[in-house]
This record gives C-alpha cells, sequence and structure tokens, in this order.
C-alpha cells in the first residue's frame, strides 16, 4: 500500500465544484448497490440508468474541476479521504428498504434539477455545459421518484407505513442541500452559480405535490442536519468510500 | 507534404464507418455526435460530443475512431466537447430511418422539456400502430425507454426524446 491520499488546496469554486460532484458520485454509487437486489427488473435498469446518469454528472464536474485544481478526475474521485468529501449527508446515508432509497432520491432530484436548471445560464460556460446535459437527466430522476412515492405512500398499509418512516427519517437531512458555504457568497454574486435559497419554492412545491398524491404527510422543519458541505460526515461515507476506491487505494495508479 | 484536403476527405469517409457499439445500425454521423473534423499538420483532430451524461459507449467510441483512423494510417487525437449539448434533434433523418428498421421507435418530438414530460406515444415499429404504452423509462440503455403495444402485444425500445 503506497498510495497517498491528495490534499485539495483549491479555490471557492473548486470546493463549490466538488460538493456538486460529490453528491452526484455519493448518490449515484448508493444507487448502483441496488443492482441485482432491486424489486423488479424494470426498476433494477432504472436504478442503475440513474446511477450512471449521476456518475456521469459527477465525471464531467471532477473532470472540469481537476482542470482548476490540478487532478485527474480519478484522483479526485479515489485519493481523497472523508474530511475532504464535499456531499450533503442525504446521499451518503445507506439505502435502506425501498422506500428510503426512493424517498431520498426524490428529496435530492426535486433539489438537483431546479438546481441544474439554473446553472444553465451560469456566467461559467463549463458550468452551463454540464448543466445542459445534467438538468434534463435530472428530470427523469424527479419523475420516477415520484411516480414510486405516490405508489407506495397511496399503495398498502405497509408501504404507505415505510414510505412515511423513511420520510420522516430523511427529512432533517434536507435542510443541509440549501445552506451555502461562506466562500460561496462572491460565486453566486458574480453569476457562477445559483443561490440554493433561491430553489427552495420549486422544491417545496414539487415535494408538496408529489407527498399529496402519496397521501403522505409533510414532516415538520425541526433540527437541520448538516457537516458535509464541511467535510464532517456520518460514520457511513467512510464505509462506502472504502468500498468505491479499494482498487485504487491497493492497486495505485491502475488503469483499465 | 499532406493534402489537409485530402486528408480530410479520407479521415471523414473512415468515421462514417464508426457505429455506437450499443445501437449498431447507427454511425456516429447518424447520431450526430460527430462535432468537427480538422487537420492539423499530419493529425486529424476529431471532436465528439456525449449523448448523455453517463454514456457508457463513449470511450468505446474513441477507441473505435481511434482504431479506424489508424487502421487507415491516419494519426489522431480525440476530444469530447459538452456544449453545444447534444439533443435528439441531431439525430439525422437517416438515423431516424434506420432506427425504426432496426426495432427502436426514433424520437418524434424535439427534445424539449415540454417533450420530455409531454405523454409520449411512438409508433410501434413492428406493426406501426400508435396505440402504444410506456412500461419503463429506463430501458437497456441510457438513451432507451421500454414501451409495449397494444395492438400487436410486443414490447419495444423507444430513444428518448432528450
Amino acid at each position: 500500500m503506497t498510495t497517498t491520499s491528495i490534499t485539495v488546496d483549491g479555490s471557492a469554486l473548486v470546493w463549490h465544484l466538488l460538493g456538486r460532484a460529490d453528491d452526484a458520485l455519493v448518490l449515484g454509487h448508493r444507487l448502483s448497490e441496488w443492482t441485482g437486489h432491486a424489486p423488479a427488473l424494470e426498476e433494477e435498469l432504472a436504478l442503475a440508468n440513474i446511477a450512471l446518469d449521476l456518475i456521469g454528472q459527477a465525471r464531467a464536474i471532477y473532470g472540469y474541476t481537476g482542470t482548476l485544481s490540478g487532478h485527474t478526475e480519478d484522483q479526485l474521485a479515489y485519493l481523497r479521504d472523508v474530511p475532504a468529501w464535499r456531499n450533503s449527508l442525504l446521499v451518503e446515508l445507506p439505502n435502506g428498504d425501498f422506500a428510503v432509497t426512493i424517498a431520498r432520491l426524490l428529496l435530492f432530484s426535486a433539489f438537483a434539477d431546479p438546481l441544474w436548471r439554473a446553472a444553465t445560464t451560469s456566467t461559467d460556460a463549463m458550468i452551463a455545459a454540464i448543466a445542459a446535459k445534467a438538468e434534463k437527466e435530472t428530470a427523469y430522476h424527479v419523475r420516477h421518484a415520484a411516480e414510486w412515492l405516490i405508489r407506495l405512500g397511496d399503495g398498502t398499509a405497509e408501504s404507505h407505513r415505510r414510505a412515511q418512516d423513511a420520510l420522516d427519517d430523511l427529512w432533517p437531512y434536507t435542510g443541509e442541500l440549501f445552506t451555502i458555504a461562506e466562500t460561496d457568497a462572491a460565486l453566486i454574486a458574480g453569476g457562477t452559480i445559483a443561490d440554493p435559497a433561491s430553489l427552495r419554492a420549486t422544491w417545496d412545491a414539487t415535494v408538496d405535490a408529489t407527498l399529496s398524491r402519496a397521501t403522505l404527510v409533510r414532516p415538520e422543519d425541526r433540527w437541520m442536519q448538516s457537516g458535509g458541505r464541511k467535510g464532517q460526515h456520518t460514520e457511513h461515507l467512510g464505509h462506502l468510500l472504502a468500498e468505491m476506491q479499494y482498487l485504487q487505494r491497493s492497486y495505485p495508479g491502475a488503469t483499465w | 507534404m499532406v493534402d489537409a484536403t485530402s486528408l480530410r476527405d479520407r479521415a471523414l469517409a473512415v468515421l462514417e464507418t464508426v457505429t455506437d457499439p450499443e445501437i449498431p445500425v447507427l454511425t456516429i454521423t447518424d447520431l450526430g455526435i460527430l462535432r468537427d473534423v480538422r487537420v492539423r499538420g499530419d493529425t486529424v483532430e476529431v471532436t465528439i460530443t456525449p449523448t448523455y451524461s453517463g454514456c457508457p459507449a463513449m470511450n468505446m467510441i474513441t477507441l473505435d475512431i481511434e482504431t479506424a483512423l489508424a487502421r487507415a494510417g491516419i494519426k489522431s487525437s480525440i476530444h469530447t466537447i459538452l456544449s453545444p449539448a447534444w439533443t435528439t434533434d441531431w439525430l439525422t433523418d437517416a438515423g431516424r430511418r434506420k432506427l425504426a428498421a432496426y426495432g427502436i421507435a426514433p424520437p418524434e418530438h424535439t427534445g424539449s422539456r415540454r417533450a420530455l414530460f409531454g405523454e409520449e406515444h411512438p409508433a410501434c415499429p413492428l406493426c406501426g400502430s400508435k396505440d402504444t404504452e410506456l412500461i419503463s423509462e429506463f430501458g437497456s440503455t441510457a438513451c432507451k425507454a421500454l414501451h409495449r403495444c397494444r395492438a400487436c402485444r410486443e414490447p419495444f425500445d423507444a430513444f428518448k426524446c432528450h
């Protein structure tokens, strides 16, 4: 084991982009864990497809971030330790049952959808280009998650109970999506990124419309968990990275 | 001394033979992902753009382009660009016909957000009926959805409007 972790000494934009890329890669990895375990073949394909979209988005962002920070896409994905990850806590939580996976996918995609749409008008041409692809993919993710959540919530007593439990458990992790790092302020002012607070109304509308059709109750906003955007993660991320980074850590520099 | 115009023409003829590994009836020109071909010195620079962010065929296509050009004795470098973003509007008419003949319903509408969320009822590529239904928005590859024909009862893939 001769591999060493990289340290990222980046600009405000680098850290911001890592947050976006890490959200996509970590959630993509979580969804890929369903491969071989999904409840139906069509759903197996759907979750794998969504994972692929997310990992593709992550690759595009890492590629661009790397040109700013002096790293390769693989270094950013495989050679950072937990404190250097900037994903929200929501995406790193374990998949739980199918209801948790679907509820999380809705809560995240309902945020990512307006986020990428807003990013299509970024003053940064690369961000706008990545967003132009991501926003169409994300629109499918929202719809897929919403359709499933409606079926689970408005399904049997058991599926309803599980969907409501999933929502209640995940809710405290949704607040972090709308937080910004101190260094993001200048990027927002310059039109490089959108202020996540401005996405709130769209997120609320998507989530409320879905929950109402799903006969699920929107949990109250109480204490919100945060820390992921500052590199303070739950124990779950370390386990995820141990699996995801295994190959590069064990065989440094390995390529296909 | 290499004649740039004839080198480019030779390269274009070679590129006409490179197909999508997941939809082998379509060439990269049919798909509309071949964005630019230019000659710099003795090297042909090829620019392509991905259909979907996570399209796993892109690496394969890059390799196939390099290999096909190398086999024709042409040195190449392949670049990927993201902007302007590919949409299904870039599929050529020939590409659409080939898709239908291959059993994949081509995208009917423009790649607008409305089309993305409209009710899509692509005609069955097997019997031609418009009486079709969606089974899953996620099919065998990132760019396809799974539908079923109510008339002939056969399932079929449809290229997603994007």
